[in-house]
């Protein structure tokens, strides 16, 4: 019918039957993948909205909460991700130039750096879970400092909101973090089957632009909410 | 017999293959659009199913046949049934699947399976909203008002949030199909300048539904959390900001009805055109309409919160955004008048839906203006008068497109002709009804009766009246084309290939078309709407 054998012919077989040839399949893939990011970019954005709304009015408690974090641990996650970034780059052009082993072991060290974050982000978390602030009934923030340019002092309730942001902006990141890993597993399988040729390594590519991606937002989580005042309180 | 005989004569994509599994496992976009008008015609009749019983309860002043709560819980469910698993996906995953590869001559989306993966995830969405339904349900109004939603509300707000929530996915997916689909699919010929354009006003739709969608998700998925979780994002008793709830939550709910108009106009050019036998007056106008309408339809959000407590001067902004949408959808409006002049006009049911969608959707529009307005707004505040004014546009608007684009498209997806006499008469049904039911309510507000009310005060029963009167017979013009749209797979005279003597690509396969679509790959030289150059065909009656 109109799939001649000409073109099946011409066709790899990664071709699927409704493109006319190799690039419009590309084309597509890419253009829907910037597209899906553009959404994640909206979905993101409404949390960023809410912090900036609330980190006006609340500015003292922002400083206080974001103070609590540990600066240690969000920076060296801040180097993990831009690491992982690295070698999913890195990994991109390794499928380029059709280094299926080389590609096998940049996939497999960007598990590693998701699931280093992820460990490292477990670790902060429980220790807010120790310190009572985590929002609810057992949220305890007298042990946050209030800043010395401040008049009055912390306010329990308005510290809750930014942790209420805290935990839903990393969570949700954590969150697609923890999806990332899954491509990237499903990824790296593939390419040990060697599936991804110089040809076609569209999957890796858009896998890469997905971690890219996450990678960016952390990239503005953590100033925004590890780095809101960090001078010495005396 | 006459079924016997097709399939010997040829392949297409309903005989293809057979069973569940050819169905369940398809990645056809006519196929999925199929799944997606049964399940979405499933949720209509629920949806329409609270609806009758709202009407019964407010046919008497005092509370009788439920009470408040319940009562409370029946608007919810109807509101939410009917936007997000409905109007959302109604015209865009049903017609919009079948006929944006065809109308733009691609074989498939561009991505099928993904496609798919979007009709599971409603699937999903409305498995968990059904348990929510059958185990309580929800009474936070459709709109999961905060703080309300949040720490008061002792119903299945969690359950109806992530089904909305999922669902939302489904419906961004589609877009995101449609978007790519547009951009790298068409074609060799089919230039911008010369898409149909159901497909400019798809495409706004999918802008929409790619930009507007997500804030929704994260905000439904914060209002989830705080009840999950104790987050305290939207509490007012810690210092969280329930207004806030209400602009993201509007940054997608405003937008989400022109998801729901767009591809209601989008029917309505094809379909003018078509039984007016002229090129749509002023084409670019047109399409350049629908973009206008989703850019400004995301500047206009808070003029549903003039009383919620924002300052006067963004009311007064918003005030004047919410008028300039007027601007496109006027423009269409007169254009699709302006085809109809001197056009030969033919009578075919779904032209009568188109009229009633002009006509009802201008009413809809007019009264849109008057809430637009800082001081009637006030006054009509959550009284019937909205009621009114956004059912006669989703109703008389976007049913009445989709069931118009059901009734043209009819014999392209079933090969089959439906009754004409029956859709004219149920084509009417639907208009009179449809006015029996909501015109009063216009006055009922007002007049000052509140919305979400299960009692009222007796001066305002025979209103009351004519609406649930009105309701029934809407219901009836609703049951009828189900009923005659099965009776024609069987029964129905074997459509030609373009019945109507139509222009688009669609029209050039066969009916149904085969599983990709064209036996050859089109290339398009013509313009879109060159009905100068087809004859009409002789069935359609044409009047002068």
């Amino acid at each position: 019918m109109s799939d001649s054998p000409i073109a099946v012919e011409q066709h790899g077989p990664e071709l699927l039957h409704h493109f006319v040839d190799a690039e419009q399949q590309r084309d597509a893939a890419s253009l829907g993948m910037w597209l899906f990011l553009a959404t994640e970019i909206m979905f993101f954005g409404g949390m960023f909205c809410a912090y900036l709304i609330y980190r006006f009015w609340y500015y003292n408690e922002f400083a206080a909460g974001s103070r609590s974090l540990d600066i240690w641990l969000g920076t060296i996650n801040t180097a993990v991700l831009i690491c992982s970034s690295l070698t999913v780059a890195l990994g991109v052009r390794a499928a380029q130039m059709g280094k299926r082993k080389l590609l096998v072991v940049l996939l497999l060290l960007t598990i590693v750096f998701g699931f280093a974050f992820l460990g490292i982000k477990g670790v902060e978390w429980y220790d807010k879970y120790k310190e009572h602030h985590i929002p609810g009934r057992s949220f305890n923030a007298s042990d946050l400092e209030k800043p010395p340019y401040s008049n009055g002092g912390i306010d329990q309730q308005h510290e809750q909101i930014y942790f209420s942001l805290y935990f839903a902006m990393t969570g949700l990141h954590a969150l697609h973090m923890i999806i990332g890993v899954g491509i990237f597993v499903f990824l790296t399988f593939y390419a040990w089957k060697g599936r991804y040729t110089p040809k076609y390594y569209t999957p890796i590519e858009m896998g890469g632009l997905y971690w890219h991606f996450v990678d960016i937002v952390w990239i503005y989580l953590f100033p925004l909410l590890y780095l809101i005042d960090r001078k010495p309180l005396r | 017999m006459a079924t016997a005989a097709i399939t010997a004569e040829r392949e297409h994509y309903l005989n293809q293959e057979y069973g569940i599994r050819s169905w369940l496992l398809t990645t056809d976009h006519k196929r999925i659009a199929l799944l997606y008008l049964i399940s979405i015609t499933f949720f209509f009749f629920v949806g329409g199913f609270f609806a009758l019983l709202i009407r019964l309860e407010l046919l008497t002043p005092a509370g009788d046949l439920v009470q408040a709560d319940t009562y409370n819980k029946l608007f919810s469910m109807h509101g939410q049934v009917m936007i997000f698993f409905f109007l959302i996906p109604s015209i865009p995953a049903v017609l919009g699947n079948f006929l944006v590869p065809l109308m733009i001559g691609a074989k498939d989306l561009a991505f099928p399976r993904i496609n798919l993966l979007s009709w599971y995830l409603y699937i999903i969405a409305g498995l968990i909203y059904i348990h929510c339904i059958v185990t309580g349900g929800v009474d936070t109004g459709w709109t999961f008002y905060t703080p309300f939603s949040t720490a008061f509300s002792n119903t299945k707000v969690i359950e109806a949030g992530i089904a909305i929530f999922i669902a939302g996915f489904s419906s961004i997916l589609t877009g995101l199909n449609f978007v790519v689909t547009i951009h790298r699919m068409r074609a060799p010929g089919m230039t911008w300048s010369r898409l149909p354009l159901f497909i400019w006003a798809h495409y706004a739709t999918s802008i929409i539904q790619l930009l507007g969608t997500p804030v929704l998700a994260i905000t439904l998925l914060l209002v989830v959390f705080e009840r999950a979780f104790n987050l305290g994002i939207f509490d007012p008793t810690r210092g969280g900001d329930p207004l806030l709830f209400q602009h993201l939550f509007w940054f997608y709910s405003h937008p989400a009805v022109y998801i729901m108009i767009l591809p209601a106009m989008a029917v309505e050019s094809e379909v003018v055109a078509c039984f007016t036998r002229k090129r749509i007056f002023g084409y670019n106008f047109v399409a350049m309409s629908s973009i206008a309408i989703a850019v400004f339809g995301f500047l206009v959000w808070a003029h549903h919160m003039f009383v919620a407590g924002i300052s006067l001067y963004a009311a007064l902004v918003f005030s004047i955004l919410s008028y300039l949408v007027a601007v496109p959808s006027a423009i269409k409006v007169f254009n699709w008048t302006a085809t109809m002049y001197k056009g030969s006009i033919s009578f075919t049911t779904p032209m009568l839906y188109a009229f009633g969608f002009i006509g009802l959707f201008t009413m809809g529009g007019l009264t849109g203006l008057f809430l637009a307005c800082l001081g009637i707004d006030v006054h009509v505040h959550d009284t019937y008068f909205i009621i009114a004014h956004f059912h006669y546009i989703m109703v008389g608007g976007a049913v009445m497109g989709y069931l118009g684009g059901l009734h043209f498209w009819w014999p392209k997806i079933s090969g089959r002709m439906y009754p004409e006499g029956w859709g004219r008469l149920a084509a009417l049904l639907v208009f009179v009804g449809f006015n029996l039911t909501f015109f009063p309510q216009f006055i009922l507000g007002y007049m000052g009766m509140p919305r979400r009310y299960w009692q009222y005060p007796p001066e305002f029963q025979v209103l009351n009246v004519l609406s649930t009167a009105g309701s029934t017979i809407l219901a009836v013009g609703y049951v009828l084309p189900m009923v005659y749209f099965l009776w024609s797979m069987r029964y129905g005279k074997l459509a030609e290939d373009n019945p109507w003597g139509a222009a688009g690509l669609e029209w050039k396969t066969s009916s149904p078309p085969p599983t990709f679509n064209f036996d050859e790959a089109p290339e398009v030289t013509w313009e879109a709407y060159n009905y100068e150059e087809i004859p009409a065909p002789a069935e359609v009656q044409v009047e002068r």
